[in-house]
C-alpha cells in the first residue's frame, strides 16, 4: 500500500485543440500532452519532475490534483481517483502553483490563512503550529498583514508554500516553486522543502528548469519530454543514460596539430591547449597514458559533464529523434 | 496512520445523506459560501466610509430606473392600462427579487475570466465545492443599495395600492421576493454555466439578468405575445412578479393561462435552481485549465 502512494498507469492526457483558420472554419487538432505514462511514488519520497518546455509537466500535476481527468489510463492517488473525488482528495494534498497563486489577490496573507483554517476544518491547535512553524522559517512575520497583490514574486511564493502545509497534506505537489526567485529565496525554499520531507514526511512532486533545486533535494528524478517518460531513476544515473561525454582538458609544451587518441576527439584548439571528448563511461586513464607517451604533456585535467548539459543534450536528442520519426 | 489506509479504500458514499452526497455537499457548499462572503464583509468594512459611499451610489445609480417611471407619469395618468402604485408594486418586487440574487451570486459573471486565464485551477484544489467559491468571491455588501432601493418602491406600493388585501395575497408577497430570488440566482448559476463554453458570454448573461429585471419592472401588457411566451415558457421570468403579482392586483394575465400558475413560483424556482445545478455540473466538467 505504502510504496504506491502514487500511481500512474498509462495516463494519457490529450487536448482538442480548435484553430480558427478562417471566417467560421476551424481546423482540429489534437495535442497529446501527457502519452502513456506510468509510474509510482512511495509515501515520504521526493521527486523532481523535469522536462523541456511543453513536456507535459503541469498536465501532469493537474491530473494528479483533479483539475483535469485523464484521457485515458488509471491513477490513484492515496487509493483516490483524482478527478471523480477531487474535493475529498484536496483535505490531503498541499498545491503550489509557481505561476499562480491560491491566495486571495486582495486581502492581507493572514486572511487566507484564516480561510483556509477553517476551509480545512484544521484543529486549532494544529493551524496555529504549522502556521507558526511556516512563518518562521519562511520569514513570513512581517507579511501577514500585506495584501496578498502587494508582495514580490519571492514573497508570494513563500506565503503560498505556507498555505499549501497548513493542513499537514500527505503529499505535496509543487509546479516550478523557484521560478523568478533570488538566490537567497532559492536557498531559503530549498532548505525548507528539505526540512519538511525529512522530518513531516510529506511526499514531494516538484517540477522546475532549476537543475540545482533537483541536485539539492531530489535523490529521484524524472525526466519526461513530449508527454513520454524518458528516464526515471537517481540522478547520478542520467549520466549514464545521457551519453554524456567528459572532456580532458590538456596542455602541451607546444602548438602541434590536433592529438589523435580515438576513441576521444578534439573538440577545440587554443594555443597549446586542446579539448578532447570522450564518453563518460571510458575509463580515463589509458587515454592519458596513451597521449602522454607520444605528445610532450605540461598539465592535464578531467572534467565532468555537469548535469544541466547531460540534460540539455537529453532533450535535443529527443527532438532529433522525433523529428525522424 | 490504519485510519488514513480505511478512508483511502472506503468508496464514496452513493447514499445522497452519506458524507460526500448531495446533501452534505450543499451543507458544505453554505458553509464555505458564509465563510468567504464573511471574510469579504469584514474586509470591506475595514474602510466604512468608502462602503457607505458606494453603497449610497449604488442606491442611487439603481434609483434611476424608478425616477424615469416617476417622469413618465408626470405626463400620462397610465402605462399599459396600469396605475403608478400597480407599477410600482411590479417594479419593487423585481427589484427586491434581483437586488437580493445579485447580492448573493452577482459576481458570477466574471467567471469568464477565469476559465479563460485558467485561475479556476485554484479554486479546484480546495475542499468545498466550487460553485460555493465562485458566487462568495469578492462578495460586495453595497449591492444593498439595489435591494434599499426596491423596497422603499415595494413599500410606497404597499402603501398607496388600492387593494383588498386577503391573508393569501399579504403571503404572496414575501413569496414572491423569495422564489423570484431564487430563479434570478438559477439565471445567474446558468449563465456561469454557460461561460465555460463561451468564456466572453458574460455580456449575454448580463442581459438576461440586468435586461430581465428592466423588463419586469413594465406591465406585460405593454409587450408583445411572443416575448411574453419566451419568458413564460422558455426563462420563465414572468413568475418572479408579473403573474403573481397581477394575481396580487386582480388582473388578467395577457396570455391565457389559468389562475393557479400564481402560486406556481416556488415550484419553478426550484426547478430552475436544479436545471441550473445540472448545467453547472456539465459546465464544470467541460473546463480543461490553461497551459502553463
Ligand atoms: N488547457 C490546454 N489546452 C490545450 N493545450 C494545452 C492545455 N494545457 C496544456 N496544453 C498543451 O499540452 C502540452 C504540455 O503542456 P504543459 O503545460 O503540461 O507543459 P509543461 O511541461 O508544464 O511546460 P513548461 O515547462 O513550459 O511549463 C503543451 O503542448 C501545451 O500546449
Ligand atoms: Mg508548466
Amino acid at each position: 500500500m505504502n510504496d504506491r502512494f502514487i500511481e500512474l498507469d498509462r495516463i494519457e492526457k490529450v487536448f482538442d485543440v480548435r484553430k480558427k483558420t478562417g471566417f467560421l472554419r476551424r481546423e482540429r487538432r489534437e495535442v497529446r500532452a501527457v502519452d502513456s505514462i506510468s509510474f509510482t511514488v512511495a509515501r515520504g519520497e521526493m521527486v523532481g519532475y523535469i522536462g523541456p518546455n511543453g513536456a507535459g509537466k503541469s498536465t501532469t500535476i493537474k491530473m494528479l490534483t483533479g483539475i483535469l481527468t485523464p484521457s485515458g489510463g488509471r491513477l490513484r492517488v492515496a487509493g483516490i481517483d483524482p478527478s471523480r473525488e477531487r474535493t475529498r482528495l484536496a483535505r490531503r494534498i498541499g498545491v503550489v502553483f509557481g505561476q499562480r497563486t491560491t491566495l486571495w489577490w486582495d486581502l492581507p496573507l493572514i486572511d487566507s490563512y484564516r480561510l483556509m483554517h477553517r476551509m480545512y476544518r484544521i484543529p486549532d491547535a494544529r493551524y496555529r503550529e504549522n502556521l507558526g512553524r511556516c512563518v518562521e522559517l519562511l520569514e513570513l512575520g512581517a507579511l501577514l498583514d500585506v495584501p496578498v497583490r502587494q508582495l514580490s514574486l519571492g514573497q508570494r511564493m513563500r506565503g503560498d508554500i505556507a498555505a499549501a502545509l497548513l493542513h499537514d497534506p500527505e503529499v505535496l505537489y509543487l509546479d516550478e516553486p523557484t521560478i523568478g526567485l533570488d538566490v537567497i529565496s532559492k536557498a531559503k525554499v530549498r532548505e525548507f522543502l528539505k526540512d519538511l520531507n525529512t522530518e513531516q514526511g510529506t511526499t514531494v512532486l516538484l517540477t522546475t528548469h532549476d537543475l540545482q533545486d533537483i541536485e539539492q533535494l531530489c535523490r529521484r528524478v524524472m525526466v519526461i519530454d513530449h508527454g513520454r517518460l524518458m528516464y526515471d531513476g537517481p540522478l547520478t544515473g542520467l549520466h549514464e543514460v545521457g551519453e554524456s561525454e567528459r572532456t580532458l582538458v590538456v596542455d602541451l609544451e607546444r602548438e602541434l596539430p590536433p592529438i589523435e587518441a580515438a576513441p576521444a576527439r578534439v573538440v577545440r584548439v587554443e594555443g597549446p591547449r586542446q579539448w578532447l571528448a570522450f564518453p563518460a563511461s571510458e575509463s580515463a586513464a589509458p587515454l592519458v597514458a596513451r597521449i602522454a607517451s607520444a605528445y610532450p604533456l605540461v598539465d592535464l585535467s578531467v572534467r565532468e559533464p555537469d548535469i544541466e548539459a547531460v540534460i540539455a543534450q537529453m532533450y535535443a536528442q529527443q527532438a532529433v529523434s522525433n523529428a525522424v520519426s | 496512520m490504519a485510519d488514513l489506509d480505511e478512508r483511502a479504500v472506503a468508496r464514496p458514499a452513493e447514499d445522497p445523506f452519506g458524507e460526500y452526497g448531495v446533501y452534505s455537499r450543499v451543507r458544505d457548499g453554505l458553509r464555505a459560501y458564509r465563510m468567504i462572503a464573511a471574510m469579504w464583509i469584514r474586509s470591506t468594512m475595514a474602510y466604512r466610509a468608502s462602503f457607505a459611499m458606494t453603497t449610497f451610489g449604488n442606491f442611487a445609480a439603481t434609483s434611476f430606473d424608478f425616477v424615469a417611471i416617476l417622469l413618465m407619469f408626470s405626463q400620462v395618468d397610465e402605462l399599459g392600462g396600469y396605475a403608478l402604485p400597480e407599477i410600482a408594486l411590479l417594479y419593487g418586487t423585481s427589484a427586491v427579487a434581483f437586488g437580493l440574487a445579485d447580492l448573493l451570486i452577482g459576481s458570477m459573471d466574471r467567471l469568464g475570466h477565469r476559465v479563460r486565464d485558467g485561475t479556476l485551477d485554484t479554486l479546484l484544489v480546495r475542499p468545498v465545492p466550487v460553485l460555493a467559491q465562485v458566487a462568495a468571491d469578492k462578495f460586495a455588501l453595497r449591492r444593498l443599495g439595489r435591494v434599499t432601493q426596491g423596497l422603499f418602491v415595494l413599500g410606497y406600493a404597499l402603501a398607496t395600492l388600492d387593494v383588498a388585501w386577503t391573508p393569501v395575497k399579504v403571503l404572496m408577497i414575501p413569496l414572491m421576493v423569495a422564489s423570484g430570488g431564487l430563479i434570478f440566482c438559477a439565471v445567474f448559476v446558468g449563465g456561469a454555466a454557460f461561460q465555460f463554453v463561451a468564456q466572453d458570454a458574460s455580456e449575454v448573461q448580463n442581459a438576461f439578468t440586468y435586461g430581465g429585471v428592466t423588463l419586469l419592472q413594465y406591465p406585460p401588457s405593454v409587450f408583445a405575445k411572443d416575448l411574453l411566451r419566451g419568458v413564460t415558457f422558455l426563462l420563465p421570468l414572468a413568475f418572479v412578479n408579473w403573474l403573481p403579482g397581477l394575481y396580487v392586483l386582480g388582473r388578467p394575465y395577457p396570455l391565457d393561462l389559468p389562475t393557479w400558475v400564481a402560486f406556481a413560483p416556488p415550484l419553478v424556482a426550484v426547478a430552475c435552481c436544479a436545471l441550473a445545478g445540472v448545467a453547472w455540473r456539465a459546465g464544470l466538467r467541460t473546463y480543461r485549465s490553461t497551459g502553463s
